[in-house]
């Protein structure tokens, strides 16, 4: 059923008696052209459009849970492309462009709302590297603009501009960027799937590989073998684990993550805001509540909550930026688990093994790369190149030295 | 999560700065599989779920390094020992 006004109208006045499930609840088959393991935002973006770009039809979507129960439920939901180096902003700039156009391909209301991104900055020194970061981002192709502290102010007249200690001097903001419904773009992607043939499997872990000789030819789940022509990974923060039934050690850790959901309010951030002196990131959801978040607990970690120490520093930078949050009380926190790459930079590559293929290392950044992450992989997977926006992403960069650190700390992923 | 720091007593984790993987050695850089090597100690990660054995540095307190046994999907802590042992 195609969703539309008339559609609307047409239920509102038989008593909603028509809608159906906006997906089918699929039982396996025993092979199929491609398998994608992970039911999460990535994985069924990577179906999406194997199945819409690339005419392969024969994909199961394999999760087991339910889909979109790990990582892409418990995200903050921006979505921007404000990245410097040139392996990752043109990717991420696609990922923007699928963005804005993504309600329309899917049918879906995923709620994307470009409210815009401002990232402030507090020194002479952060001036002249988001001038830089700016002008990558305009050379990539993507919107920028560099404000003084007057042009923040007239923003967000409310921040502590003052701070004795972290002035705010000004903010690079990018105007295309904003907030999408985390929910609602796994839904939309799940239903637009399934309505080209994929089957998404629910309940159905891995629980080892097919092989004959090198190859990978297929899965052992808990709902038994499954054969297949290619295999594809999305599983995030246990991509360790699955690569692990493969022979494979990847370059990569799982780290915890804590977000934050403060008690509704009216209408405070219209857009996203992020702190330039420490860590921290707010934007409001359109249920009121201030979505908000800092860094990784930095310790390996695949237990979906986090320690307190994060949370003190959190609200701290909190403190810092907007004082007046000072009395909101919180009402939810929960942690998801990263895969932490080692120069914090995704990986879409094949793998060692002849018919299995990886999309991982998203580290805390992969909400927003979810539709040109399902688009690249699903471009590897169909053609066994590597997409144009995609090319650096690679397996192997480790050992020749293509590294794409954003932030120049090295192998250290807590740091990142 | 507290630490049990086997100079200082249990100590809370915010003292301690995180290294990672404590299993891994340094490889011999004159051997000939160095190439190899180097890139499986710098890079590549068991990064297991369960028990892990990780390194710590007490910079808020003995400054000295420990060897923390943690278990990655309940953050239990089995025990704690100095580097190169007890001085």
């Amino acid at each position: 059923m195609r969703y539309s006004f008339l559609s609307v109208l047409k239920n509102g006045f038989t008593g909603q008696s028509g809608w159906k499930p906006a997906w089918r609840d699929a039982a396996p088959k025993p092979a199929y052209d491609v398998i994608i393991v992970g039911g999460g935002g990535h994985g069924l973006a990577t179906a999406f459009y194997l199945a819409s770009e690339h005419g392969i039809r024969n994909i199961a979507v394999l999760e087991k849970g339910h889909i979109g129960s790990g990582n892409a439920g418990r995200n903050t939901t921006i979505i921007r492309s404000n990245y410097l180096l040139p392996g990752n902003e043109p990717f991420y700039e696609w990922s923007m462009k699928l963005w804005e156009g993504l309600e329309q391909a899917l049918n879906y209301n995923a709620m994307v709302s470009q409210r815009g991104i401002l990232n402030l900055y507090h020194s002479d020194a952060q001036r002249d590297a988001y001038a830089r970061r700016g002008n990558a981002m305009r050379l990539a192709g993507a919107d920028s603009e560099l404000l003084d502290r007057e042009g923040v102010r007239a923003m967000y007249p409310f921040l502590d501009f003052d701070n004795a200690r972290f002035p705010i001097q000004g903010g690079l903001a990018q105007r295309r960027g904003g907030t999408a419904r985390h929910d609602a773009v796994v839904w939309g992607y799940a239903r637009a799937a399934d309505q080209l043939g994929v089957d998404i499997v629910q309940n159905c872990e891995v629980t080892g590989f097919l092989t004959e000789g090198d190859a990978i030819v297929g899965v052992e789940t808990s709902r038994g073998p499954i054969r297949a022509g290619k295999v594809g990974l999305a599983v995030a923060g246990s991509s360790s684990r699955v690569a692990q039934q493969a022979g494979l050690r990847l370059p990569m850790e799982s780290h915890v993550l804590q977000a934050f959901v403060s008690e509704g309010l009216k209408p405070l951030v219209d857009g996203v805001i992020t702190f330039g002196a420490g860590h921290f990131y707010i934007s409001q959801s359109d249920k009121g509540g201030l979505v908000f978040g800092g860094d990784i607990d930095g310790y390996n970690s695949y237990a979906q909550r986090g320690n307190l120490p994060v949370v003190e520093d959190v609200a701290e930078s909190g403190m810092a930026l907007m004082p007046r949050i000072g009395r909101l009380r919180l009402l939810r926190m929960w942690g998801g688990i990263m895969d932490m790459s080692m120069d914090g930079s995704p990986i879409i590559d094949r793998t060692p093994r002849p018919g299995l293929y990886l999309n991982s290392g998203w580290c805390y950044g992969g909400f927003k790369a979810t539709p040109a992450s399902g688009w690249c992989f699903a471009h590897l997977l169909a053609t066994d190149t590597p997409h144009a926006t995609g090319t650096a992403f690679k397996l192997d960069r480790f050992r020749t030295g293509h590294l794409i650190d954003e932030k120049g700390v090295g192998a250290q992923p807590n740091l990142h | 999560m507290r630490i049990p720091c086997p100079y200082c007593g249990a100590r809370d984790a915010s003292e301690f700065a995180y290294l990672g993987d404590a299993t891994l050695t340094r490889p011999d850089p004159a051997a000939p599989d160095a190439d190899e090597a180097f890139h499986a100690y710098v890079y590549l990660r068991d990064n297991p779920a369960g028990a892990h054995s990780e390194w710590w540095y007490h910079s808020a307190g003995c400054r000295r390094w420990v060897k923390v046994a943690r278990d990655t999907t309940s953050h239990a802590i089995a025990g704690a020992e100095l580097a190169g042992g007890a001085r």
